[in-house]
């Protein structure tokens, strides 16, 4: 069942970086790109379960801030040591100055 | 005769990312990694965060079959020997060796008369401390560095009494500034940690100090974290320059050109002085930087040194080397964290120090560490502003 849910406004996630977003127990990272977009994946690191919202967001890189692992936010794909596992991404909708992501 | 190929000594965090280096980058001749530990390559770090002694290792058994790496462990080497290029092991086994690669580490430092202590650096030390670690005893750390505080703090979380004793009147004031020292401090405090300040130590055995004003503390557990040396037995004997650590250059070469030390063991060049570094992330540094170098790469090691330390549920990183001459300047980034940097005269920053609540230092922090591999001068002013993104300064 997928599911359509209100996540945050746009003006919470600054250019170029992230925020934590929690649902039904789980956690989220919705970060707005140098170029405007929203994206959204899981909130922790696939390397030690650290929550991303604490990164550093350069272009379309999250960094992990424990260990440096990176991915790219817009595909999930890890970046290298010390990550190997991807991120799962989810899709994401800006409506009037809402953004809306869709969870599995 | 085996045809020779690349031979690292030491299965600690540089020698086992070098060895999985060399076959990221397309190295096809024979790897054999050894060491005189006998487990799989584990991760130090978490020994002195947590009382869990169950380790954490830095790869499987499968992982060196299928990058067919001849990983040998619970050997030391002999000796090295440089005119027929191989590795005497201690069970008379010669390695040939093309390239040799010393990872060989550190070890506890231990002065004199404290012999009795319990160092703290490997797998069976951390499960003889933490096998003690429980209500009701008292342990003491000698040295309020990093590892001593960290483990300080493991001991009061599993509920043990803790009596640190640190030499200087500042906790880790190698490594970090005041302002950091004294909320780290006072955080041990609060969970009931009790410290010496400026107290020598005269000697120590396994359950009770003696200071160098004659006070006597006593307790169930005394553990040193006071320092590790660099293990240069080896190069040394084969003749290789050492001073504090094995010498190398910028490719991380020693005097000896097939011969190279990365990791906790090497004293190199970073802008205009000679380091050695005990650090977990130097040590996956040096290693992607030497397997290559080792492959023929030539371009120097310029990387900025990066520390963390987790104590209860603070984190503090160090990006950059302290000077103690420079200017410094605090930037609150909220909840109690702060970030103190360090500035040249020119107002580049060579060093940043952040103390706070789970990451929250990290980004800044993150951030600090590529404005220092800038070298660019900045303003202070932007620095201690919080409002003001160190992108910005990055970038502008």
């Amino acid at each position: 069942m997928s599911e359509w849910i209100e996540a945050c406004s746009v003006g919470d996630v600054d250019e170029e970086d992230l925020i934590r977003f929690d649902h039904d127990g789980k956690t989220y990272a919705i970060y707005r790109s140098p170029d405007n977009e929203f994206y959204a994946t899981d909130g922790l690191c696939t390397h030690e379960q650290v929550h991303l919202s604490d990164g550093l967001v350069m272009d379309y890189i999250i960094e992990c801030p424990k260990h440096n692992g990176r991915f790219d936010y817009r595909t999930g794909e890890a970046k290298g040591a010390p990550v190997c596992v991807n991120l799962n991404t989810y899709p994401t909708r800006v409506e009037d100055d809402t953004v809306f992501i869709q969870v599995k | 005769m085996k045809v020779p190929g690349i031979v690292i000594v030491g299965t600690g965090e540089c020698g086992t990312h070098a060895a999985f280096a060399l076959r990221e980058y397309g190295y096809e001749g024979a790897v054999t990694l050894i060491g005189d530990e006998p487990h799989l390559p584990y991760e130090r770090p978490p020994l002195s965060k947590s009382t869990e002694s169950s380790p954490k290792f830095v790869a499987e058994l499968q992982a060196f079959h299928a990058a067919n790496i001849n990983f040998i462990p619970g050997v030391s080497v002999h000796k090295i020997e440089r005119h027929t290029q191989a590795v005497i092991l201690e069970d008379g086994r010669a390695i040939p060796y093309n390239k040799l690669l010393l990872a060989t580490g550190a070890f506890p430092k231990l002065f004199p008369g404290m012999e009795g202590a319990q160092p703290f650096r490997t797998l069976e030390d951390a499960q003889v401390v933490h096998s003690q670690l429980v209500p009701g005893t008292h342990l003491i750390v000698v040295g309020g560095g990093f590892i001593g505080l960290e483990l300080a703090a493991a001991a009061r979380i599993a509920g043990a009494e803790v009596t640190v004793i640190e030499a200087t009147d500042q906790v880790m004031s190698r490594v970090v500034p005041e302002q950091i020292a004294t909320v780290a401090e006072a955080e041990h405090r609060e969970r009931g940690v009790s410290f010496f300040f400026g107290s020598g130590v005269v000697s120590a055995t396994e359950n009770e100090v003696v200071l160098f004003d004659g006070q006597i503390v006593s307790g169930d557990l005394v553990v040193a974290g006071i320092g590790v040396l660099p293990n240069i037995a080896l190069a040394k004997a084969a003749d290789l320059a050492v001073n504090n650590g094995i010498t190398v250059d910028s490719c991380f070469t020693t005097t000896d050109a097939n011969i190279f030390a990365a990791g906790d063991c090497c004293n190199f060049p970073y802008r205009g002085q000679r380091v050695r570094l005990e650090s977990w992330r130097a040590a996956h540094d040096h290693a992607k930087h030497v397997a290559a170098a080792m492959l023929g790469r030539k371009d120097p090691y310029d990387v900025v040194p990066w520390f963390w330390s987790d104590q209860y549920d603070l984190t503090l990183q160090v990006a950059g080397l302290p000077r103690t001459a420079g200017q410094l300047v605090r930037r609150d980034v909220g909840d109690n964290a702060f970030i103190v940097f360090e500035q040249d005269d020119k107002g580049a920053v060579v060093a940043a120090a952040g103390i706070g609540t789970g990451n929250a230092v990290a980004k800044d922090i993150r951030l600090s560490e590529m404005l220092i591999g800038m070298g660019k001068a900045v303003e202070a002013a932007a620095l201690a502003d919080p409002a003001i993104n160190l992108k910005k300064l990055l970038r502008g």
